[in-house]
């Protein structure tokens, strides 16, 4: 198919469901124009198309794009147009995709149910009176709603995984270092990741294919080989370790959540793997060892929108009055609560107690995966989250929002690659389980997500 | 521990951000809220665990002293809030507020 | 509250002045540290600069390899021991010419540590030395303009991200004077390891300074204070002593110095506290999350290493060996500039006489730079030329005299001293034939005195060659003539 009739496609899609600001308020930024014409080039291009020639995707707003703005869904950098585009975002257009849109978010990646967007919430296309997830809600709807197979979200403690599940389709977070930051707006640069969001467990190796490997824009991009990740299709699970960690399935979990996974865990048996229960003692410091270390970096990262060179500028009184009604204005009231409980955990005296104690606790997080993946571990299996989508508007304490990341967020402190994908619904509620890997062995993680996917068939979305 | 409401006013001043007197008030129980949660990590014994940042130990890249920077597809016009004759203009600092080492980094 | 800086202190015979210095310097790099824009801060504003250093949204910092290099250099030049691994770490404030919201540098986790710079002799022939505690890389910030749109500041950011290097002493200085000397030992050292320019009125060398005062034979250090905008080395040395003046009149006043930043203000030569910002000091330093540890591998240690020029000391070492007849003095003078050591060596090499190369060097050279306001570098007189001169006069080619006037043309026009010489027809005239026609006409003119002198008086042979001088315009052989007239007289 060629790009222009695709991107066409993609786009009344787009108009047929809603995704405007006006309506599920999933996309922030549209440019059909553009697209149409960058498709045209496409299609003029490539010779012979790949994979992803005339694929449109969507980018989540904090990635950097040429094309359209890249606002991170907050009022300091309402309109601001990049003038450099992300790396992640040039191998998926060097490919033949096609950026269709710039999808919603949580302001500044800050959020777990894209409520926090200065731009309005986003709903969930399968049941609009609920949240997509967040902090990458809008990449999740879109892919979701059918407006396009592949879309780009980042990651800090779960926002690609936890709207995946919330939105019923595949979310993968690789390993840390896998994926190029450059261009990836900073949230806390030592958890921040670019994930990619799939229809299917194939479109979301087919994204992560394309913008994995080595940048020398990024100082901490990895050298390590990008495996052929769609070749994983045809691996087995034949003596496959599948770990089932005690923390992940709490007493008080949701039955039907945890049902779902011990139907889940049946299939891997039966494709020939073992399931081993093992122990990831430190996840229940997961949530404040992350609410330290990433405010913490936030404070620093967002020290930048000053209105000095770009963004919002309102005027105060001097130098100082204009620093503090910018980013008074500029900033909503969770990213506010972030920078201040940052600046606060790095303030003289309380460093110690707080940043330097929450790296060491964040230490043992790491110890505990490698001890399970050195004793013969080679995947685990969790819920990826403790319930389906909450109602819009239902989580007011803050530290409630936080806990929607329990599951997710150790990943991130150890840097390991984990997905979440789809395996059934609870009342028309998409359950998502999610699977982890070892450093940089992302593309055993796929073996089982395409194994387990195949074997659900019809039941990933029943 | 707990944050007052003056550690609150510090530490927007640290951050530049204004706040009004009852957001303050607030935010000094959204805090504490938080920072009450976080105290189970004072009772972790981590031991000498070492402090993990998250990030490669192979070490910083290096790069060669050459090449040519990355280019900007936009004027810095385009995107800053003002500029005049090249310089990006910022309501008048007087030179003693911040020493008169303006600029200069220490 | 203000005080006006003294030249002598009156306080020196009770108190004693402790002196901690800081000292930025900025490193001959092509690009920045952090991304590749040119170090060219002279520019157009804000022609270099790119996304990192404009700090745009989603931009990453990425390390110069020259950089690291030469803040290694420094490190091993300075005698400090290199750390196998360094950390970078984010300096949070905010300031209008600082991008990010803050500096990328190094906190506690620095490239070098424990090192000494040599900065003088006691009376009791003791080195006094002073510790260097540790040398870190950093990068710089921009710059702000107050002064050219009313009612606003300019921000230019092409020295936003030039790599430095920031060394700070021990405060081991007691004096003005000792601390002026350390500032010309390191810039010395810097110079010869060819780290940076040091120059500190294009701001390729800063200097901030550390001070507080206490009873002579006290133990415990008194509280300090750090002085900043020192644009001069003079002015380091009369900040130094005005604000010394001022802690001392507070503490014998039995009051107490309060721990500040102090400026000084080199036109009113006082100094005065600086408007301190709420909060300003809490920089919140934590791990730079996007730069991994700086490793530095044994290698590329051994590798700098092996690259690093000869340093002042080494080289007076050399020049006491291989010149023999050089004084201290000279050796001080000649290697006071790294281009001047070599220039000096040049000529010497191409001359074959040390003594003589130094002293037309500390005296014609350096007069003739004195009055052109040239440096070594771009003086007219090329090495090679002034040892030929020198040659010259040695081979008796030309007089002394004579190379003194070919010398003052080399410096105009640039040419070799032999054709000076020929063109100016300076060269000796050892022709027999003119000699024996100068001899004649001075004969002629003087005959008593010839005559008296044919007949047997020697002594008036000296007066007899004075006169064939002038007649030749200093340009007759005296060697020869001298001999022409002995032939002259019987038996
Ligand atoms: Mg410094
Ligand atoms: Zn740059």
């Amino acid at each position: 198919m060629n790009a222009i009739d695709a991107v066409n496609a993609s786009l009344d899609r787009a108009g047929a469901v809603g995704a405007g600001r006006e309506a599920l308020n999933i996309l922030l930024y549209q440019d059909a124009k553009a697209s149409r014409a960058d498709a045209t080039e496409v299609d003029a291009r490539d010779a012979t198309p790949g994979p992803l020639h005339g694929v449109p995707v969507v980018i989540k707003d904090n990635i950097a794009t040429l094309s359209l703005p890249t606002s991170c869904g907050s009022r300091i950098l309402d309109g601001y147009v990049s003038p450099y585009e992300a790396t992640a975002v040039s191998r998926l257009r060097a490919a033949g995709a096609v950026v269709v849109g710039k999808s919603n978010m949580d302001e500044f990646a800050m959020g777990s149910s894209t409520e926090n967007s200065a731009f309005g919430p986003t709903k969930n296309p399968l049941a609009p009176d609920r949240v997509p997830g967040g902090s990458s809600g809008g990449s999740a709807a879109a892919v979701a709603a059918g407006i396009v197979r592949i879309a780009l979200g980042s990651e800090t403690g779960g926002s690609v995984r936890q709207p995946a599940a919330f939105c019923g389709v595949v979310g993968v977070k690789p390993t840390y270092g896998r994926v190029s930051r450059y261009g990836l707006v900073a949230y806390a640069s030592s958890l921040d990741h670019v994930g990619v969001f799939g229809k299917s467990v194939d479109d979301a190796a087919l994204g992560l294919e394309t913008i994995a490997g080595l940048d020398p824009l990024d100082s901490t991009c990895a050298a390590e080989p990008v495996p052929q990740l769609r070749d994983a299709a045809r691996g087995g699970l034949t003596g496959v370790v599948i770990g089932r960690p005690r923390e992940f399935f709490p007493d008080d979990l949701d039955a039907r959540v945890r049902e779902k996974c011990d139907a889940a865990f049946e299939h891997f048996k039966r494709l020939g793997a073992e399931i081993r229960d093992v122990s990831l003692p430190h996840t229940k410091l997961a949530i404040e060892v992350y609410y330290i270390i990433a405010p913490a970096e936030a404070s620093s990262n967002l020290a930048r929108f000053d209105g000095v060179r770009y963004g919002l500028r309102l005027e105060g009184d001097g130098l100082r009055g204009m620093y503090e009604a910018t980013r008074s204005n500029g900033f909503g009231a969770e990213v506010t609560r972030r920078i201040l409980l940052g600046t606060y955990v790095l303030s003289a005296g309380y460093y110690d107690a707080y940043y330097r104690k929450a790296q060491q606790v964040r230490g043992l997080i790491s110890r505990d995966y490698a001890g399970v993946f050195n004793s013969g571990v080679h995947l685990l299996f969790t819920p990826t989250t403790p319930t389906p989508a909450f109602l819009l508007g239902s989580k007011s304490d803050p530290y409630e929002m936080y806990l929607s990341d329990i599951f997710t967020c150790t990943a991130n402190l150890a840097g390991v690659p984990a997905m979440s994908l789809p395996i059934g619904r609870v009342d028309g509620l998409p359950v998502g389980g999610q699977l982890i890997a070892n450093h940089f062995d992302e593309r055993q993680m796929f073996v089982a997500a395409y194994a387990l996917e195949r074997a659900l068939g019809d039941d990933a979305h029943r | 521990m707990a944050v007052t409401v003056d550690d609150v006013r510090h530490i927007a001043a640290l951050a530049r951000l204004g706040l009004t007197d009852e957001r303050a008030h607030t935010l000094v129980d959204e805090l504490n809220t938080i920072l009450r949660h976080m105290d189970v990590l004072s009772r972790v014994d981590t031991g000498n665990a070492p402090e993990v940042s998250g990030i490669g130990a192979a070490g910083a890249p290096l790069r060669p002293d050459s090449g040519e920077p990355t280019p900007l597809a936009r004027a810095r016009e385009s995107f800053a809030p003002r500029m005049q004759d090249g310089f990006f203009l910022v309501p008048r600092l007087s030179t003693h507020e911040d020493g008169a080492d303006a600029g200069a980094a220490s | 509250m203000t005080t006006t800086a003294a030249t002598s202190s009156v306080w020196a015979d009770r108190y004693e002045m402790v002196i901690g210095l800081e000292v930025h310097v900025h490193l001959k790099t092509a690009t920045k540290l952090f991304c590749r824009c040119s170090t060219d801060f002279g520019a157009a504003p804000n022609r270099n600069t790119c996304p990192v250093c404009l700090a745009l949204p989603g931009a990453l910092p990425v390390l110069n390899e020259h950089a690291v290099d030469l803040a290694i250099r420094a490190g091993i030049a300075l005698g400090c021991s290199i750390q196998s691994t360094s950390v970078f770490a984010r300096k949070n404030y905010f300031y209008p010419d600082l991008p990010k919201g803050y500096q990328i540098s190094q906190f506690d986790q620095p490239l070098a540590l424990r090192g000494s710079v040599r900065i003088g002799t006691r009376t009791d022939g003791s080195p006094i030395v002073v510790g260097v505690t540790r040398v870190h890389m950093e990068e710089d910030a921009g710059k702000s303009v107050h002064d050219r749109f009313a009612g606003f500041t300019a921000v230019d950011l092409n020295r936003a991200g030039v790599p430095l290097a920031e060394i700070v002493s021990e405060p081991d200085m007691r004096g003005s004077s000792e601390a002026v000397a350390y500032l010309q030992a390191v810039k010395q050292i810097l110079e010869y390891a060819a780290v940076s320019d040091v120059n500190m009125e294009e701001g390729s060398l800063r200097v901030d300074a550390n001070i507080s005062a206490r009873r002579l034979g006290a133990t415990k250090l008194g509280t300090k204070t750090e002085l900043k905008n020192l644009n001069s080395f003079s002015g380091v040395a009369r900040a130094l002593d005005a604000e010394f003046d001022r802690q001392c009149a507070i503490l014998d006043a039995g009051g107490r110095v309060e721990q500040q930043t102090m400026l000084w203000d080199e036109r009113a030569n006082e100094v005065r506290p600086a408007r301190s910002k709420e909060g300003s000091h809490d920089y919140r330093y934590f791990p730079e999350p996007d730069l991994p540890p700086l490793i530095v591998s044994l290698d590329r240690i051994d590798g700098v290493k092996q690259a690093l020029p000869e340093l002042p000391a080494a080289r007076r070492e050399r020049y006491r060996r291989e010149f023999s007849g050089l004084t201290d003095y000279d050796i001080e003078v000649l290697t006071s500039a790294a281009a001047l050591g070599e220039y000096f060596e040049h000529v010497a090499r191409a001359s074959g006489d040390g003594k003589t190369s130094a002293n037309w060097i500390m005296g014609e050279v350096l007069a003739a730079l004195k009055s052109t306001g040239r440096s070594i570098a771009h003086f007219t007189v090329r090495p090679a030329d002034l040892g030929a001169l020198l040659g010259l006069v040695r081979d008796g080619v030309v007089s002394h005299s004579a190379a003194k006037q070919i010398f003052a043309l080399m410096t105009q026009t640039g040419d070799s001293p032999r054709q000076i010489a020929e063109r100016e027809s300076l060269l000796l005239i050892t022709d027999d034939a003119a000699l024996a026609g100068w001899i004649a006409a001075a004969f002629a003119a003087h005959p008593a005195e010839a005559a008296r002198y044919v007949s047997g008086e020697r002594r008036l042979q000296g007066v007899l060659v004075g006169h064939v001088m002038k007649l030749s315009k200093g340009r007759a052989d005296p060697k020869r003539v001298n001999q022409m007239l002995l032939a002259r007289t019987d038996a």
